[in-house]
């Protein structure tokens, strides 16, 4: 469905079913490069039990409109202006990469807001490798490639986003070079990167966040490996910490285990 | 994984898609044939037919074998995904039944395989499907056939039977100005030779029965999404793509374009063409499919290597008029191909005899290591006359369109020793002059 916020026309993938204020909401936030669709099997399987789902594509990304979220902060205002657009007074956030930042940041500005923190393939301090920063800016494709070989760990993986059959690492190839070429007008690679780059205040924001906070960590994440989720996981103050088969890509690499995290989680 | 890019060709014709099997270890990638697939509990059901969750149900629709084989294709061709199906025919028809239904058009090459000629030009027609052909170098033409009701453009890597090369990114250029994809049938060339979503195709097909099994022992078929096409953007600008981009209530109104960016047609194909026209493959086929891949580019090479001696011997014959193959710089496609295809166009091409029918006739009857047979892509060389069997429907202007003669010969070369497929060319090309005499 589309929402207006900030002004602008905001796509959000409800899951396949109708936008319902009567369930309780998770908002599901995607990372660099990506958009709503990485959430393809969590989404639907959440909205197609008691949860209302809203999986926008951020401002300036795929079928959304707006300037582009130049860092994390601008970023989690543009979460909570969401849930004001659709009418939605506390949420579960669920983030991945750069949208687990984002969804950290939202949460400790409004923790009352916020029912359940869910964190996917998250560290802290998210820095990008200069030698990465460069190709976003100047070769996106060699940055593509690079993020693309970061981002998956096997050659088999398991039925995922469009069923058996699928491809991930010529799928992630895809949904990167078309988010990319999405706005003529921002370099969403880069600026998603430096976003990340330049994010200071994870562990503070983790220490306001009051709500239950889930970690999804992807054992073979060679992007945010668990090991740099740590301090972000002492700051919590109600951390639970699920270790999946995964790489960075976990959500379409090991897609079960991410749901059956979030399921197990995401008690309204 | 070393470097910044997916790992090399010869390591995903090898693993992409299996690893050894978790309930067995066997190495091998296991042929599982089953028809159907226990759920977990009423609700894993409930959520694998919603889609909710990815997983296996019943084999006409998707099969572990099958999948490790749609995998394998992906990776090679740089695609997100691919669906097999029971033979390259029925990958060309899922797809156009995917993306079109009665009152839309397709534009494609006039060079094509005789058995998509068919499809497109009598059985589709039947359907409400039209077809325009254009000769697959008239790039005016391509632009000139384009109508309203154009859903897809389709032609041949090399088109059959002269060899034409495909200037993928033209055609594809063109396509994509008028809103549709291009389909791009790479049989002849297989990944190894030419990966067509690089150059701009959005769909690629195999008939996998040839050079990807290899050995001439199974009819198989895929097709993979390259994901490059935007469905969505081209059905808001021209309402095109309603199957993909507007609410199918034969699937809970799903709209494919909003739960899969860059997916949406493997969607529909999957869920709505294995499941209602049922053109499965079966497992047994495609581990024997995958087999052939594990050996893809050595064989390739090989069949390059036998083709470029036979082509050079043919090439100097007094018997012989004309040697259709891109090696030589009289073909048309020579420099297109030089670009395109630096590892060789492909192994299977024609010849025309000087002499009348009688002495072609003679002359394939007079092989003794090519095998007469209705078949390319096999591991043995073959040999066929296609006036009179692969192409008998078309008439002789359609023929001559195609750039078939009633001596026309076509041969597919395998991968005998390169000498003794010399000596059994030069054994029948002296019986064929000694039949004029």
């Amino acid at each position: 469905m589309e929402l207006i916020v900030n002004g602008s026309k905001t796509f959000c993938y409800t899951g396949g079913r109708p936008f319902d204020p009567a369930k309780p909401t998770a908002i599901f936030i995607h990372g660099v490069l990506n958009d709503h669709s990485v959430w393809i099997l969590q989404t639907r399987s959440l909205a197609h039990h008691g949860w209302n789902v809203l999986a926008p594509d951020l401002p300036g990304h795929g079928k959304s409109a707006g300037d582009p979220p130049a860092s994390t902060e601008a970023a989690s205002d543009f979460v909570l202006a969401l849930m004001d657009a659709a009418g939605v007074d506390k949420a579960a956030l669920v983030g991945h990469s750069f949208g687990a930042l984002i969804v950290l940041e939202a949460a400790a500005r409004a923790p009352q807001r916020t029912s359940h923190l869910v964190l996917v393939g998250v560290a802290f301090p998210l820095k990008v490798s200069p030698v990465l920063l460069e190709a976003s800016q100047n070769d996106p494709e060699k940055g593509i490639a690079m993020v693309n070989t970061f981002s998956h760990s096997t050659l088999a993986p398991p039925p995922s986003g469009l069923g058996p059959g699928t491809w991930l690492y010529g799928g992630s190839r895809a949904l990167m070079r078309r988010v990319l070429a999405s706005n003529p007008r921002v370099n969403l690679f880069h600026t998603g990167f430096k976003a990340c780059d330049s994010y200071a205040g994870g562990d503070a924001a983790m220490r306001q966040v009051t709500a239950p906070t889930l970690f999804v960590l992807g054992r073979h994440d060679q992007m945010t490996p668990p090991s740099a989720a740590q301090s972000l996981i002492q700051a919590a103050q109600h951390a639970t910490v699920v270790t999946v088969p995964g790489g960075h890509q976990m959500m379409l690499e090991a897609p079960d285990a991410v749901l059956a995290a979030l399921r197990d989680f995401l008690q309204p | 994984m070393p470097g910044y890019s997916d790992p090399g060709f010869d390591t995903l014709a090898l693993h992409a898609g299996a690893a050894p099997d978790p309930a067995t270890g066997a190495r091998a990638v296991p042929i599982y044939l089953s028809t159907s697939f226990v759920f977990e509990s009423s609700e894993h059901a409930a959520a694998l037919f919603n889609l909710e969750r990815a997983g296996h149900v019943y084999s006409r629709i998707s099969n572990p074998t099958n999948a490790v084989l749609e995998q394998r294709v992906s990776a090679l061709e740089g695609g997100i995904g691919a669906i097999t199906t029971a033979s390259g025919q029925a990958a060309l028809h899922l797809t156009i039944a995917t993306l079109m239904g009665a009152g839309s058009h397709i534009v494609a090459s006039t060079a094509l395989y005789g058995g998509s000629q068919n499809l497109l030009h009598y059985t589709l027609r039947r359907f409400g499907i039209e077809t325009t052909f254009v000769k697959p170098g008239d790039i005016d033409g391509w632009r000139a056939a384009v109508r309203p009701e154009t859903k897809l453009f389709f032609g041949e890597t090399v088109g059959n039977p002269g060899l034409d090369v495909l200037d993928i990114a033209t055609v594809s250029g063109i396509a994509h100005e008028a809103g549709v994809p291009l389909l791009v049938d790479s049989t002849l060339t297989t990944p190894w030779l030419l990966k067509p979503l690089e150059h701009g195709a959005d769909l690629v097909y195999h008939s996998a029965t040839k050079f990807l099994s290899g050995h001439g022992t199974v009819i198989a078929g895929i097709v993979v999404d390259g994901g490059s096409f935007d469905w969505a953007a081209s059905h808001a600008a021209n309402g095109k793509f309603g199957e993909l981009a507007e609410p199918y209530d034969g699937f809970h109104n799903m709209v494919f374009t909003d739960e899969s960016t860059v997916g949406a047609f493997l969607l529909r194909a999957r869920r709505e063409g294995l499941r209602d026209f049922g053109a499965c493959l079966s497992p047994h086929s495609a581990w024997l499919v995958l087999q052939g891949i594990e050996t893809l580019s050595l064989r390739m090479a090989r069949h390059m290597d036998n083709t470029s001696k036979v082509v050079e011997f043919l090439a100097s014959h007094t018997f012989v008029s004309r040697v259709g193959h891109p090696l030589l710089e009289t073909h048309p496609s020579h420099a297109l191909a030089r670009k395109l295809l630096p590892r060789g166009a492909g192994s299977v091409f024609s010849f025309d005899l000087k002499g009348s029918r009688a002495q072609g006739k003679a002359f394939v009857d007079a092989l003794q290591v090519f095998s007469h047979l209705a078949n390319v892509g096999d591991c043995r060389s073959l040999v066929i006359h296609p006036a009179s069997t692969t192409h008998f429907r078309m008439s002789d202007a359609a023929l001559a369109a195609g750039g078939i003669t009633q001596g026309t010969i076509r041969l597919s070369i395998g991968l005998e020793d390169p000498a003794d497929l010399l000596e059994d060319l030069k054994r029948a090309l002296r019986a064929a002059e000694k039949a004029g005499a």
